[in-house]
């Protein structure tokens, strides 16, 4: 992978090979005095894709959102506990979270290209965190990653608010690995989208993880069994708060969970 | 059950869960559609009246007597429009007093004068012509022949003519003591300025302390009592804003506002009643519509948005400038050309802070005095004389044309800027 040429000081590792991409310690979310998770400690693998899956209202968004510290931009939003990236805490005090976002990519529920040309969504990114080299060639790069280029590449300069839900947000997945992060969050990427869109991004998603680390949080149970390597099951306490059941191989957890509730709720039980 | 032929079917069997009421819906309906139009009308013909009014003020005809017959002015067979410009000084000598000669000459000597400047004074100042008595535009058209038989009789000598009050000279004279001759030149360029002065100082701090409210300050006590202290000043009255005005610019900053700081003051003004102390009183009144109308613009511009930019690892800088302030720009701008439009029409407060009522000089900069359109509109409105009435109709015109300008620029920009989907 090509390292940008701005690479951020605090959170500068050599590849090593970590055994987790990134991982939760003692995690815990405050929503002013209500507390929407507790207690997480999640390790995702590099280079995999790991579902996270649970009912509603379980927690599963704050956790992505804590993962690149999205959750700061509620303003009564508190978080305890360390997320562990390279060895790095990315809740201490000098790291940027900035930065964090930067290393640390999300693509959203629904499609939000910025109102834009399409090339303009792919370069925005690129450009404002410093890229130097060519942005044609990164345009056309991402988009060909992102499976977009061939249905786009005569109207670049054309509104991106004119593609279709599922081209728009693959044009979104486009977009985040033009910065060149090392993991990308996903938060119900294919919920707003019909059935052979979702199955563009989940294709897509396939090819991305031979180079990035997934986390996608997903309503869909054959969506995390089709798609990831991994499954983290969360369910809500008594007080609403949100905890990790367990986690493991997808394969396992579908077929030989060891807790009673993920068994219940993957054979819809409940949920 | 008498429900009429407007049901088109019956349910399979009568049912007693639900009273038929479909017509009672519709008839709901259309009622409140018709209060509905009633409201739109009532609007509509109010503007009729109002345009209705000042055109019928702004046109019609006049009824003219010259003191001086202009034939017993004719030098040698030469009539007076045709004589040359060393006559027509000479003329204007022997018949006006010397006292105004010198003073004539010193505004401009007769020798950098050209002819017509010349022929004009003569006209003012020998023939005399005067306006006796003036009609409005719907009695001009629907009764000339009873005013002529008026003007015969009460008016001998008097000539009926039409006249446009609102004229290119309208446009381009200063103020003058006779309406005959008076403009409104000096009270558009002070509006101008003033408007100007007033748009290049609320707008960068209305929009400034928009985003800072809506984008940086944190959710707390003070900052809540701000936001709901601003919405309350939108609705003081303007003359409030015109006596803070008084007492800060005119009075507590006019070394500031009589430009005397930088030594620009212009000696016969020197205390602060100048445009710009009527720019910033205006700034007062409009900023707190600024505000608000910029922070509702950046309250609707989609949270998704913001998530994208920050997600890509945009600073909060780039994501208010790239994609905050583009998307609430359209809001923004529709908000302030309300408040400014607003700013043109205002008096009251112009009246506090000291606008000039009558005044033939120019402005040429923030510090000179000043007078605006609507000041010299109701100045204008209480002269007992009729023909002020009428210039005061044509300056109306004049008020409804800048502002309409102004607004479709202001729309122009706006669409400029809106970003197409």
């Amino acid at each position: 992978m090509i390292q940008t040429a701005v690479t951020p000081p605090t959170l500068v590792v050599a590849p090593s090979p970590a055994e987790y991409a990134i991982e939760t310690r003692d995690l815990n979310v405050y929503y002013g005095s209500f507390r929407a998770v507790k207690n997480v400690d999640l390790a995702i693998r590099p280079r995999r894709i790991t579902s996270i899956i649970g009912p509603s209202g379980c927690g599963k968004s704050t956790v992505l959102r804590a993962l690149n510290r999205m959750n700061e931009l509620v303003p009564s939003a508190r978080t305890t506990g360390e997320v562990l990236f390279h060895g790095h805490n990315l809740y201490h005090p000098d790291v940027d979270p900035v930065q964090v976002r930067q290393r640390i990519g999300m693509v959203f529920q629904r499609p939000n290209p910025f109102p834009k040309s399409i090339y303009d969504n792919i370069a925005w990114g690129a450009r404002i965190n410093g890229y130097q080299g060519s942005l044609d060639e990164l345009v056309e790069r991402t988009l060909t990653q992102a499976a977009l280029w061939d249905e786009v590449k005569d109207k670049l300069r054309q509104s991106a608010l004119a593609l279709s839900g599922g081209q728009q947000q693959r044009l979104c997945i486009a977009r985040t690995i033009a910065v060149q992060p090392e993991l990308i969050l996903m938060d119900e990427p294919a919920s707003a989208l019909d059935p052979i869109a979702t199955l563009k991004i989940e294709e897509l998603m396939h090819q991305l993880a031979r180079d990035y680390t997934i986390v996608i949080v997903t309503h869909n149970m054959q969506q995390a069994a089709r798609v990831s390597d991994e499954t983290a099951f969360f369910m809500m306490d008594d007080d609403r708060a949100g905890y990790l059941v367990e986690s493991g191989s997808t394969k396992r957890i579908f077929t030989n969970p060891r807790d009673r509730r993920t068994e219940d709720y993957i054979t819809g039980r409940f949920g | 059950m008498n429900v009429g032929s407007a049901r088109l079917f019956a349910p399979a069997e009568a049912t007693t869960t639900y009273r038929p009421n479909l017509e009672g819906r519709h008839r709901r309906g259309h009622l409140w559609r018709v209060i509905f139009q009633v409201s739109t009308l009532v609007g509509i013909v109010a503007l009729a009246a109002l345009l209705y009014t000042v055109l019928d003020d702004s046109f019609g005809l006049v009824a003219v007597r010259n003191q001086v017959d202009p034939a017993t002015l004719a030098i040698a067979g030469t009539p007076l429009d045709e004589l040359p410009k060393e006559q027509l000084v000479e003329l204007l000598g022997e018949n006006v007093s010397a006292g105004l000669m010198r003073r004539l000459e010193s505004d401009r000597p007769f020798a950098q004068r050209s002819r017509q400047d010349v022929y004009e004074l003569v006209v003012e100042r020998v023939v005399k012509p005067e306006i006796v008595a003036t009609w409005s535009l719907s009695d001009s058209l629907l009764a000339r022949g009873a005013i002529a038989e008026t003007v015969a009789e009460k008016h001998p000598g008097a000539q009926l003519q039409f006249r446009s009050w609102l004229s290119p000279d309208f446009l381009t004279s200063p103020q003058a003591s006779t309406a005959a001759f008076a403009g409104v030149r000096t009270a558009v360029l002070g509006s101008l300025w003033t408007i100007a002065l007033t748009i290049l100082v609320a707008f960068p701090l209305g929009v400034g302390a928009a985003i800072y409210l809506e984008e940086y300050a944190a959710d707390n006590f003070v900052n809540r009592v701000i936001r709901t202290n601003i919405a309350n000043l939108a609705g003081v009255p303007s003359i409030i804003y015109g006596m803070l005005g008084l007492a800060i610019f005119v009075r507590g900053l006019s070394g500031l506002t009589s430009g005397a700081f930088a030594g620009l003051a212009d000696p016969t003004t020197a205390n602060g009643r100048t445009i710009l102390s009527a720019a910033l009183t205006l700034v007062l009144l409009i900023l707190p519509l600024i505000i608000i109308n910029a922070q509702e613009a950046i309250r609707a511009v989609p949270s998704s948005l913001r998530l994208a930019s920050y997600g890509l690892g945009a600073t909060k800088w780039q994501t208010i400038r790239h994609h905050l302030l583009p998307s609430a720009l359209p809001g923004i701008l529709t908000g302030s050309i309300l408040a400014i439009s607003r700013a043109i029409g205002e008096t009251a407060p112009l009246v506090v802070v000291g606008a000039s009522t009558f005044i033939a000089v120019d402005p040429t900069g923030p510090f000179s005095k000043f007078t605006t359109l609507p000041i010299q509109i109701y100045q204008w409105t209480s002269r007992p004389q009729p023909e002020f009435r009428h210039i005061a109709a044509a300056a109306i015109l004049v008020l409804l044309a800048m502002l309409l300008s102004l607004n479709a620029g202001a729309i122009a920009l706006r669409n400029r800027y809106t970003v197409r989907s």
